[in-house]
């Protein structure tokens, strides 16, 4: 049974609303954004073809008559010819990074006469079908390694090509699948892991030049390295082994070498991350111990995790220094506060903290923004819109934008569960979680509590490259919803 | 595949969790940005905006007559935001604005180490370009990033004279930054004389133009079209009650000699003439040229800086003789008639104070035609050694009273920042040298004759010459005639009555119309005006004595009072005398009649100078002497 239904009663209204509604807000940043004191006349700035506010309606209304476009074709061409648009953005890819013109150091533009057009943002739809083609397959199940590599091949080739073209901001974006995969069985215990190493990370860094008594007795980042990997020890005892009565023994022991190493301090100076080694070990060793007695191969994980979590900490040292480029070390110090820099690598940050600090809970009013015109505000029309908001809108501003895309992705959840076909679903919590991933690193970066990775607010920032990519995620999406009453 | 029997279900609940986790952590931190942290917007404001200062024009100085004498001329001030400065040629900015290469840097290090200093604010770097200067730099400033032209205005001088008058202006101290908020580094403040005490008036209000600066520090227009600028407010214009012809002939018939001369407008206390000599040209004290000259002025053993009418302490002499008249009738020692004897002088016991040769015994008229000492010297014994008052305290007191309500002692409240109070003793300082018993009328008989411990200012001698012209009163003198757009002090209108009631001038008015007819003041004469005078001769123990004269005319309705006090001149009739006339012709005639021509000449040519400053390094060596001493 085949039902035929306008589109127009089908397609979901309310996430079509948030849309507009996102898409002509971020209009109105780009025209406050890139308004100039001088030339102020109102309208002067929308029809300039030389004013972004102007080029960005363009690319909007060319962003609606692809959306328009996008509802029209039949609905199965995604499912069937999705690997043949995955093979086809991936060609674009390679021969983008070949014959595109060095822009700051990134060959991610191809270049057509006066349209710059940027193949990585249009990635994001073709890898999100290809991966939702993959694991819709019949008797597909993430279990085992193979299907783990299958589904990350398929995102990583992407990733690894825009890399190349040395955009690693766009490249992070993938990493969003795995939220996909979470949701489609993966251990949470992994998630958890990322969470752990992301905590470790940071805590290691943060502190590592700070010593706990005049420099002699330790390093307090390592410590309290040392605390978090104690710490989640103890999570998974309690959540996944539930062994209370391992958890009572083993904090019987914490308290023991807490109360030593603080004795063994009064007498003679002994660095405490030596008993939290020490603790470490007998926590490992206690773990093997009952896995042999008990038969129980899993205590053994635990073990893996102490010595995987002590490396990780001791090798973030090596990793830090020689694997990620200068800039990016720089980024990192400045966001976890290390290096304090408000000329050179904080600069940007600062300057957006500034600007969206001195809005207010009102805002300064519509072109009333003084920080994002005056330039102070780096790539205030792109990556760095949200500030315009923050400035003339202040706190009610921001919070209406936050607000909406929690209201979106909150309706795109919904819809991704409504769904009756696994590539339906799959598609869905792909696009879910590539805008979240967007949303939360942009406003996280321009706010100052992630790092500074250029990627744009999904439909708000300039660019008419990411305002299709986005368009044409959403709308396939919205197109397959559609089509899920079709038959 | 169709999705079925979907373990994982729950986890859908996790995603939109962690969704709402990160926005609710975004939302903390848009609160602690945007309205828990205060000091983004103040930061955003010193980012975005430069505050410009629109200065105001200094409120103009006229004449009594009507005519300016102080107006503005455009100069400019280099300004720099230190924080946009980036590398720059600086041998070519020091070529365009003509300073070395050293002095530039000395400005750059001066600027940091300022008080208020800041990099986000204009800070003066270089003060009053000329336009010529100005027209070089202009052309070169886009190559200087970081610098900035404000406009200002300097004082311009319409006539070389009344330096001391008109006061300058020059940058603010610390102190008036300190002491008066409206004031910012490098603005300009009067230093002295009308500039000062009317600085208020004369600065009108300072403007502020908000201008918006992108972040390589180009200018991008205004703040919202200007709707919050504040235009600035010009000075009120003043006219002063100077008589610039009056003062400009006074001035040169001073040259070369040091002194004061005060002329009054009786009847209303305004100042017509106020000369300090010497003086200097008030241009000299303007614009960059300003430090250089006030140093020189500075270190001018003559002290041409010093504003004598108002500072100079001098015993008024002999022109003290008509007060002590007043004071003697009023409480009835003497009437006009009253007799005493004088043979070449006073002599009491061994006390002898001398007097030049005229008829004896002669009356309180002619005494004080010839100027008598024997005569002021029996007068202020009778008095007091008069017991009426019970002790001689009382009567010292008493007399001393009489004769600061004349003026004398107290500051008289003119409309000057520095003036001086003078002295006149009270009964506690005799008492501490002599002994409460130790002390008699004779022991002070010099205090008689304008000597001992009497000490006026030109400013008091030519007030007290008002109370008597006017019979019983005078107006606490005063510069200021009119404020445009406003009303000079009321004090300046009040009548201070004196302590001797009206009856007892008429005939110390006469002696004084004596003196001038057939007495010591016969100089001052005019062909058809009753001029009344008195010559005064203070003796001064670092040399020549000083030559003082006072006088008024018409006799009736007086329209003018002179005090000319010449440094160093001898008798009061030599110099002072013949100065005092000539200004009395010129006020009151328009002209100096042929007879007189000759006075002009001679006081042209006359050079006092020399001999004074004789007597200045006397002065001064024995300052240091004194020092010494413990």
């Amino acid at each position: 049974m085949r039902r035929e239904q306008s589109i127009t009663k089908t397609v979901d209204k309310m996430t079509v609303a948030i849309y507009v509604i996102l898409v002509l807000m971020g209009c109105l940043a780009v025209y406050c954004a890139s308004y100039d004191f001088d030339n102020h006349t109102l309208l002067s700035g929308l029809v300039d073809w030389n004013q972004r506010a102007c080029k960005q309606l363009v690319w909007a209304g060319v962003g609606g008559f692809l959306a328009v476009m996008v509802l029209l074709v039949n609905a199965r061409i995604f499912d069937v010819f999705a690997y043949l648009f995955y093979g086809a953005i991936l060609a674009l890819l390679i021969v983008t990074i070949f014959i595109a013109p060095d822009i700051k150091g990134s060959h991610s533009w191809l270049v057509l006469g006066p349209v710059s057009f940027q193949p990585a943002e249009l990635a994001k739809a073709a890898t999100a079908l290809a991966v939702a083609k993959c694991m819709s397959q019949y008797e597909f199940r993430l279990e085992g390694i193979i299907s783990y590599v299958r589904v990350c091949i398929l995102f990583m080739l992407p990733m690894v090509l825009i890399i190349l073209q040395n955009e690693t901001g766009s490249a992070l974006v993938y990493m969003s699948f795995f939220l996909v995969l979470y949701r489609k069985g993966m251990p949470g215990v992994l998630l958890y892991l990322a969470v752990v190493a992301v905590t470790l990370f940071v805590l290691t860094f943060k502190f590592a030049n700070v010593y706990i008594q005049d420099g002699e007795t330790g390093n307090l980042g390592l410590l309290l390295s040392q605390m978090a990997i104690v710490a989640s020890m103890f999570g998974f005892l309690i959540v996944m082994y539930k062994n209370m009565e391992m958890v009572g023994l083993c904090a019987k022991v914490l308290l023991g070498t807490v109360v030593v190493a603080r004795l063994v301090n009064f007498f003679i100076t002994v660095d405490y991350t030596w008993f939290g080694y020490a603790y470490i070990l007998f926590f490992a060793v206690y773990a093997i111990i009952m896995s042999i007695r008990k038969l129980k191969k899993s205590f053994l994980l635990l073990a893996l995790f102490a010595a995987g979590s002590v490396v990780f900490c001791l090798s973030g040292d090596y990793l830090f220094d020689n694997v990620l480029q200068p800039h990016q070390q720089s980024r990192i110090n400045v966001l976890l506060g290390v290096e304090d820099d408000p000329t050179g690598a904080g600069y940007n940050v600062n300057q957006s903290k500034i600007a969206i600090g001195s809005g207010g809970f009102f805002g300064k009013g519509f072109l009333k923004g003084t920080q994002t015109k005056l330039d102070y505000v780096p790539e205030q029309t792109t990556d760095f819109i949200f500030c315009t908001v923050g400035e003339e809108f202040g706190f009610l501003g921001c919070m209406t934008v936050i607000g909406l895309f929690l209201l979106l992705m909150w309706r795109l959840v919904v819809i991704a569960e409504r769904q009756t076909e696994s590539f339906n679903q799959v598609y869905c919590y792909s696009v879910v979680s590539i805008i979240f991933f967007h949303f939360m690193i942009n406003i996280g970066m321009v706010i100052g509590i992630m790092p500074v990775i250029g990627i744009p607010l999904p439909f708000f920032s300039y660019g008419g490259s990411s305002l299709w990519g986005f368009t044409l995620l959403l709308f396939i999406l919205l197109r397959l919803d559609a089509s899920r009453l079709e038959r | 595949m169709a999705v079925e029997n979907d373990r994982y279900i729950g986890r859908k609940t996790t995603i939109l969790l962690i969704m709402a986790i990160i926005a609710f952590c975004y939302m903390l931190q848009l609160l602690n940005l945007q309205i828990f942290s205060s000091n983004y917007k103040e930061v955003a404001e010193n980012q975005g905006f430069l505050h410009k200062t629109k200065y105001p024009a200094r409120g103009l100085i006229y004449d009594r007559n009507g005519k300016l004498l102080v107006y503005n001329k455009p100069a400019y001030d280099v300004m720099v935001v230190m924080r946009e400065v980036e590398p720059f040629d600086s041998l070519d900015f020091c070529r365009a604005v003509n300073v070395s290469i050293e002095d530039l840097r000395k400005m750059f290090s001066d600027i940091k180490h300022s008080v208020g200093y800041s990099r986000y604010t204009p800070q003066l770097l270089i003060s009053q370009l000329s336009i010529e200067e100005y027209a070089v730099l202009q052309e070169k400033l886009f190559k200087f990033p970081g610098f900035y032209i404000q406009d200002r205005t300097l004082r311009e001088y319409t006539y070389p004279c009344a330096a001391h008058a008109l006061g300058s202006v020059g940058e603010v101290s610390q102190r008036d930054i300190d002491s008066d908020a409206y004031y910012r580094r490098g603005d300009y403040a009067g230093k002295n004389g009308v500039e000062k005490f009317y600085e208020k008036e004369l600065r009108g209000e300072k403007g502020v133009e908000i201008l918006l600066r992108d972040v390589h520090g180009r200018l991008k227009g205004s703040y919202r079209d200007g709707e919050l600028d504040v235009a600035p407010v010009s000075g009120k214009n003043i006219r002063i009650s100077i008589d610039i012809d009056l003062q400009q002939y006074a001035e040169g018939l001073m040259v070369n000699k040091i002194g004061s001369i005060v002329a009054i407008e009786p009847e209303s206390g305004e100042i017509l003439s106020l000369v300090s000599s010497p003086s200097f040209n008030p241009s000299d004290l303007v614009g960059r040229q300003r430090g250089k000259n006030f140093h020189r002025l500075m270190a001018d053993p003559l002290k041409p800086l010093l504003d004598r009418p108002m500072m100079a302490r001098y015993p008024p002499g002999s022109t003290f003789k008509p007060l002590q008249a007043l004071i003697l009738q009023k409480e009835g020692i003497i009437t006009p008639s009253t007799l005493y004897p004088c043979h070449n002088g006073f002599v009491f016991g061994g006390l002898r104070v001398g007097c030049h040769g005229h008829s004896s015994p002669l009356d309180m008229r002619h005494a004080i035609q010839t100027s008598c000492n024997g005569y002021f010297c029996w007068g202020y014994k009778a008095l007091l050694d008069r017991k009426k008052y019970g002790t001689i305290q009382a009567t010292f007191e008493s007399w001393k009273q009489d004769v600061v309500s004349f003026g004398f002692g107290y500051k008289t409240g003119v409309d000057f920042p520095n003036e001086n109070r003078g002295y006149i003793p009270n009964a506690g300082v005799y008492d501490k040298v002599y002994g409460v018993k130790g002390w008699k009328g004779l022991t002070i008989i010099s205090n008689a004759i304008g000597q001992g411990e009497i000490i006026t200012t030109p400013l008091q001698l030519a007030n007290y010459c008002c109370a008597i012209a006017n019979r019983g009163w005078w107006i606490t003198p005063h510069i200021a005639k009119e404020i445009e757009g406003g009303s000079i002090d009321p004090k300046y209108h009040e009548k201070h009555i004196t302590n001797v009631p009206f009856q007892y001038f008429e005939s110390v008015i006469d002696g004084m119309e004596m003196s001038v007819t057939g007495g010591t003041s016969r100089v001052a004469g005019m062909d058809s005006i009753v001029v009344c005078a008195k010559t005064g001769t203070a003796q001064n123990p670092h040399g020549k004595d000083h030559s003082i004269f006072m006088c008024f005319a018409p006799r009736e309705n007086p329209k003018i009072v002179i005090a000319v006090f010449v440094e160093n001149g001898g008798f009061g009739a030599t110099w002072a005398g013949p100065i005092a006339s000539l200004m009395l012709e010129k006020y009151l005639n328009g002209k100096v009649p042929d007879r007189k021509k000759y006075l002009e000449e001679r006081l042209y040519h006359a050079n006092l100078i020399e001999s004074a400053a004789s007597a200045y390094k006397r002065s001064d060596a024995s300052k240091q002497k004194n020092q010494k001493k413990p």
